[in-house]
Parts: structure tokens; sequence; C-alpha cells
């Protein structure tokens, strides 16, 4: 037994050592970031890459990332809006995903109940078929789909997603019945690109970091991002100006418990604009290839209030949602 | 050949005394996490992501190979000691890994679980570097319907964990597959028996259940018997090593679970929880010495051991050739590779040479380092046994505890891992096998998935798990080991008539 606490501890203790280093003396506050999902995951990242740019800036003194994962973020949402009423210093990260999870899940506790601060990155959607499909752009997939919606399979991530949500706007702006969208969800992303690189669906549709090395390697092709027209590039086209109406993205931010003061959301609001504007935060963007999608303050309320109708919209279209 | 050249000047990379260090803390920080069930190496290096970003990529990606490797070793050391499997995959050890630690055979057992997992995890190294670019078309080749045509296979196999009574068996299978089914259903999003427990959408974790049963079972078993008859556990009986015979029947084990565990492990979605019960399974048909399974046979350690760490060497395959991420460690190394601004897939062997082929080349080095820790500890872990059995069960139910809450801290969690162990003691006590429960839970899930997927994507037409040359290749496997049996009874019978 005393092998495995000495081996134990000589690994905490490397950990603790790195980490002390890390955390850089002058500071003003302490920050309890909330990642609603297990360790590994988008939100964890995004949580653990704000712990960085926060303490490495001396935007704030230390800040401790806890994990509480389970159902999508609706144990964690849970846990913000019951046990940190108030708490100034307290933020939880979320994403569009959650929004379709409390829906699905018929969380009892919401997103208006929490205390919206900024958006901070964005990954646009991208369509792909195998390099070898006979479908070669956005408007003979729309073709194919509004001819029978069941015929085109599509692969994506989980049920209710925002994969999901994505195939369901993109059948009902290409004018067929997105109720009968022939949608497979995949646990992980590589399960997903497996099916697709294998010729087993027609289409796959998930963030556009998931396709990426694929399509450089020409094993698949892009037929094009959620982005909105304007942003198209050769290599990158936009769906939007392919005719097809469709314009989403996934979506990462913070959010405060309910209850808190005018003024501690200014100084939570304050901090998170300083750190979009830090170099580190702007270098962690790049080395993840995150786009910045930075929104803070009331025009983000109006944001998350839009994206919660209109999600609810097309989840009870696609059956998940009774209304 | 050029694979060859390639792995040489990876080998260049890897003993530079910066990474061999990486990767010597990478071995040890896996070993010491694969030992607590609950916290696996995916967790691990998704802590360490952060922390690693300053370093230099090479040796972090080093390190994290070493990390999972380690976590392989870790997992089954406590299987065959103290029967708490630290990961599901090496549920299939703690089988006749446990018994044999409990007949004083712990040393054997061990030491057979080491070697088998160097050499398994040799051979699949090669092969990874051999291989990898033809085996991936294969893998990525098999759709929902193969997968379903596999997991029909192993149902089949696993009735070998099913012990004497077949009735008990599947009651046991069905417990496992019921359980299965509680939380949110993948391809409909909705919660099925998970009675609005928030905790329960997530489905049951396959470690919660297996160290529910199998250790805290146990435990409540052994201090339930405490006053009727105290069993004297020895810790060392015979021989600490493994003698000539061990040698004689653990070599070929370890090559077919190689055989099973590398392949599988390719697979997209094949894990390694499916090689190590075929691995298993046929060890047990093939085994001379039928009467040691069930008390501790040498081989029901061997294969497995070599199937788990071959199935880690095949879950690179895919990672490096496409990208594709295929199990949880996986897709924290595939977070590792891009922190760096590097994308793994068809281009990374080309563009990155050095780093790909310093990684695989480092693996072998971590094999080899884990079996020069392991095998001189040996004697050291089998003492642990001499513990007084009051003091080591009730240590680990402290141990089993910590693992799960340290995993999921939350008290539904803690309530189902009581559960399961009183489930598992009740299942002790009245005689049915345990290990099929933890069998359901794995496979019944991806089973149900896959032919669902199947179904959506031929438009709900069956014919497709026949059109598949792959699919109706091993549903007929399936189909001949399950009949076989029969047919051979009946056939003696009409001899004997004859006669």
């Amino acid at each position: 037994m005393s092998q495995i606490r000495k081996s134990l501890w000589r690994g905490a203790l490397a950990v603790a050592a790195v980490a002390g280093f890390v955390t850089s003396a002058a500071a003003q506050m302490d920050l309890k970031i909330m990642a609603p999902a297990a360790p590994g995951g988008g939100w964890d990242q995004t949580a653990r890459s704000m712990q960085q740019a926060l303490t490495q800036s001396g935007i704030a003194k230390g800040v401790q990332v806890a994990n509480v994962p389970g159902a999508g973020g609706s144990i964690g949402i849970a846990q913000l809006v019951n046990n940190s009423k108030g708490d100034g210093n307290q933020l939880m990260v979320m994403g569009y995903v959650m929004v379709g999870a409390l829906l699905t899940n018929k969380s009892p506790v919401t997103l208006e109940q929490t205390t919206p601060i900024a958006r901070l990155t964005a990954e646009y959607e991208a369509i792909v078929v195998p390099a070898s499909s006979p479908i070669k752009s956005v408007k003979e997939l729309a073709e194919a789909i509004k001819a029978d919606p069941a015929k085109v399979t599509w692969a994506g991530g989980s049920a209710g997603g925002v994969d999901h949500i994505a195939a369901a706007l993109f059948a009902k702006a290409a004018g067929a019945d997105p109720t009968k969208i022939n949608y497979i969800p995949f646990s992980g992303g590589g399960e997903a690109l497996a099916a697709i690189l294998g010729g087993k669906v027609t289409a796959g549709i998930s963030g556009y970091g998931e396709f990426e090395s694929q399509i450089k390697a020409g094993k698949l092709r892009l037929l094009g991002l959620s982005s909105p027209a304007n942003k198209a590039t050769a290599d990158l086209p936009s769906i939007k100006a392919q005719g097809v109406d469709l314009e989403i993205a996934n979506w990462r931010a913070v959010v405060a418990p309910p209850g808190i003061s005018a003024d501690q959301k200014k100084a939570l609001t304050d901090a998170m604009d300083k750190m979009a504007k830090s170099k580190e935060w702007q270098d962690i963007l790049k080395a993840k290839g995150w786009e910045d999608s930075y929104m803070s303050g009331d025009a983000f309320a109006k944001v998350l209030n839009e994206e919660v109708a209109r999600t609810k919209d097309v989840l009870t279209a696609v059956g998940l949602v009774k209304s | 050949m050029e694979a060859f050249v390639s792995l040489a000047s990876g080998l260049a990379v890897a003993i530079q005394p910066m990474n061999l260090l990486f990767a010597l803390i990478g071995v040890l920080l896996g070993t010491a996490v694969g030992v607590l069930p609950g916290i696996g190496p995916a967790l691990t290096v998704a802590l360490l992501l952060p922390i690693t970003f300053k370093l230099d990529p090479a040796g972090s990606i080093i390190m994290f190979a070493g990390i999972y490797y380690g976590g392989m070793y870790g997992g089954s050391t406590t299987a065959i000691l103290i029967n708490t499997p630290g990961e599901s995959a090496s549920m299939a050890t703690a089988l006749e890994g446990n018994l044999m630690a409990k007949s004083g055979r712990g040393g054997p057992a061990l030491a057979t679980a080491a070697i088998g997992s160097f050499v398994a995890g040799t051979f699949a190294t090669f092969g990874l570097a051999l291989l990898a670019p033809y085996l991936v078309d294969i893998a990525v080749s098999f759709g929902p319907e193969d997968y379903f045509a596999l997991m029909c296979v192993a149902f089949v196999t696993v009735s070998a964990t099913f012990g004497d009574s077949p009735v008990r068996g599947l009651t046991s299978l069905f417990i496992g597959l019921a359980l299965g089914l509680v939380g949110i259903d993948i391809l409909s999003g909705q919660s099925r028996l998970s009675f609005g427990v928030p905790e329960l959408y997530d489905n049951i974790e396959v470690t919660t259940l297996a160290v529910g049963l199998f250790a805290v079972g146990e435990a409540l078993y052994v201090a339930s018997r405490r006053h009727h008859h105290e069993e004297k556990l020895e810790p060392v009986r015979g021989s600490l090593w493994m003698t000539k015979e061990d040698w004689k029947r653990s070599w070929k084990p370890w090559l077919r679970g190689t055989a099973y565990g590398f392949p599988i492990g390719a697979l997209p979605a094949g894990g390694a929880e499916i090689p190590t019960f075929l691995s298993y399974a046929t060890e047990k048909k093939l085994t001379k010495h039928p009467e040691d399974f069930g008390r501790g046979a040498i081989e029901g350690v061997a294969g497995p051991e070599a199937a788990n760490n071959a199935s880690a060497a095949g879950t690179l395959v895919p990672l490096l050739t496409l990208g594709l991420p295929t199990s949880a460690t996986a897709a924290m190394m595939l977070a590792g590779f891009q922190q760096y601004g590097l994308n793994p897939g068809p281009l990374l062997f080309a563009e990155k040479p050095d780093l790909v082929w310093g990684l695989i080349a480092s693996l072998f080095i971590a094999n080899a380092m884990l079996l020069v820790l392991n095998l001189p500890l040996v004697g050291l872990w089998v003492r642990l046994l001499a513990i007084p059995q009051p003091w080591l069960y009730a240590g680990i139910l402290v141990f089993a505890t910590m693992g799960t809450i340290a995993a999921n801290p939350s008290p539904v969690e803690l309530i189902m891992l009581t559960a399961f162990g009183v489930l598992g003691f009740l299942m002790r006590r009245f005689d049915f096998p345990i290990a099929p429960v933890v069998v359901g839970l794995i496979l019944g899930p991806v089973a149900e998935s896959q032919l669902r997927r199947a179904l959506s994507i031929s438009l709900g037409d069956p014919m497709v798990l026949l059109q598949s040359p792959i699919s109706a290749t091993l549903l007929a496997i399936a189909l001949i080991a399950l009949m076989a049996p029969f047919v051979l009874k009946g056939l003696g019978r009409f001899k004997a008539v004859e006669d």
C-alpha cells in the first residue's frame, strides 16, 4: 500500500508544483469557475483556458476550476442556481449545447434564472460528404433532402445537440419537413467521423474542427459552413451564400449565479472584458483554433434569450421536446 | 523497410534524456492512477493538459503515452490482488487473477500479467508501426451492422463467464442488460428508467458497477462469513515467480490475447472490454486444465491482460492515422496534440514524422520501463495479502469509495456503489455469477445503439445485417458458436445409441 501512496503523492506534488508556478502574484479577485462537465470536454477546456489567461495576465489572483459533470450540464446549473445564489466570485461555463440539453431533460432549473455575463467563443458547423460522394454542393444536398428527407442520412453528435438542430434547420431551409430527417447520433466525434469516412451515411455535420484534417487531406469534401455569408472564403464557403438560409454557431459563454448585486455583475463583466482583450487569451484562442465571438452585458443576454426561443422551436419541431 | 528506418530515427528522439524522463513520469503517474478505481488515464491527461502547455510537444505527448500504458498495468494489479478492477478493461483479469492470489499464487499472476502486457504491448506497437495505414482502411469500413454482429459474437462467447448454471448466468446477464437501459438513450435523446434523477441521465458508470459488485460485495460477504469459519489467506504458496509450467501455460494465451486486442482496439468503436472477454472465453475453451478455471487458472490472467494492452496500442491506429479518438484517453491525447497546433490525421505522418515515430518508439520504452518497474514490485505487492482480513477489507472499502467519488463527486454515485455492493453480496450468497452483470452493462447499450443505427441507415430493412460481408461472417461465427455444443452433444448421444 505504501508504494501506491508514495507514487500518488509524488504525482500530486508534481502537479501542485507546476500549478503553483503558473499562478502569478499580482491580483485583484479570487474566482471560482465551474465546468458543468467532466474534465477534458470543451467546457472543461474553456474553464481551464480561462484560468490560465486570468492568472497569467494578473486579472485574477486565484482561479479555481471545479467540475460538476452530468446530463449535459443540467446538474451543474442546478448547483449554480441553488447553492451559489448571490456569490459574486462564481462563474459557470456553458454553451449552446446546454440550451438544448436543459429543454430535452425537462430541467426544473432554466437559463433565465442565471445572470448572463459574456459570450467567449464560437465554432461554426460544417457539412461534409465523403470524397467519393456524388453530392458536390450545398444545392445538390438541398435538392436530395427536398426529394426525400428520410433517404439523406446524417451523422453527427448527440440527439438534441447543436449538430442535430443544425441538420433540422438545414432541412427546413431547404424546403423539406424537418420532422422527417434521418439523423443518426453518435456518441463521440470519432465514431461519427468513421461512419462518414466509411461512406455509411450521406453527410456529416459537426463542428469544423472535427473535420479539418480530413478535409485538408482530401478524404472529405466540405460543402459549407454555417457562418454568415460575408465571412465566406474560397476555402471556407458558407452555406448561406449558396442559397440555403442556415446560420448557427456553437458558442460558449459564462454565466453567474442568480441574485448577485449590480456591482458584482459589473466586476465580473469587467474582468471578462479585460480577459478577452489580453494577449494570453488571444494566444489560447489561436492555439486551440477557437473563433473569438466576444460579447458581454445586455447584448449577450438578448442573444441568449433569442437562442433559447429558436432552439425550443426546432426541438419541438423534431419531436424531442413536447410543448 | 521504410518503417524500420523511421522507427530507428524515432528511437533517437525517444532516448533523449529529457524524453526518457517524461516517459518515466508518465508511467509512474499512469500506474498510480490505474490503481485507483474510477480515476483513469483519461482524467489524468485532462488535468495535466493545462500544465504541460509550456513543455515541448514531443516530451508531453510521450508522457501521455506513458500514462496510457501505465494505467493499463496499474488496473490489473488491484484487480488481481484485491478484486477491485481499476478500470473496466481489467475486469476479466480479476476473475481468475484474484482466485490465484487467494490461493497463494498472486506472484505468478502478477508476473504473467506484467510479462503478458509487455509481450502484447511490444507486438502491438510493432503492428502499429508497420500495419497502421492498411489496418485503418478496414477499421473505417466497419459499419453499425458489423459492430452489431461483433456484439453478437461477444454475447455468445461470454457465456464462458457464466459459471456452471446457464439459468443463473442468464439471470445475471439480464440484470446487466436492464441496468444498461438506464439513462438518456443516445438515439432518441429521451431518458429511460432514470425516474427524474439527473445523475442517472448519464448511464450507469461501468467502474461503479464493477467495483460495487466485485469489491464491496466481497467485503460484505467476507464480513458475513467471519463467524462461521475464518478463511486464512496465504500470501505465498509455492514459488513467488512463474514456474516452467506457468511459462508453458502462459505464452500461447499472450499471443492469442494480442491477436484479439490489437485489431479490435483499432476499430473505431472496438474498445478494450470486448477483446479481454473474448480472450477469457477462448482460453477457457482451449485450456488443458479446465479444472483450474474457477479456482485460479493462469491462462485466464495471461490472455485478457495481453488483450488489454494490445488494444491500447490498437487505439492509437485510428488516432494517429485519421485523428479519430476512439477512447476517452485517446480523445484527451488528441486535445494534447491540438494544443500544439498539430492535427493528427492522414497528414501527420508526412508533416511531423519525428514526432509520430518518436511517440511510437517511446511506447516501446514505456513498455520496457513498466516491466522493469513492476516485476521487482511483485514480491512487495503480494505482501498486501498478509494484512489481517478485517483490515484489508476495511482498506478496500475506503479505497473503492474514494476512487468512486474522486471520479464523480455525487451522493447518488455513492448510493449506487452501496446498492451494487449489496447486490453483489446477495448474488454471491445465492451463487449467481457476477461477471455477466458487468458484461451486460458494457455490451447491451453498444449492441442496441449499433443495431438501431444500422436499421435507421437502411430505412428499416433488416437485410442490411446480412448484406455486409463482415456482418454476415461474424453472425455465422456467432451461430456456429451457439449451436456447436448442442450439435456435438447430439452426435455424442447418437453414437452412444449406435454402440
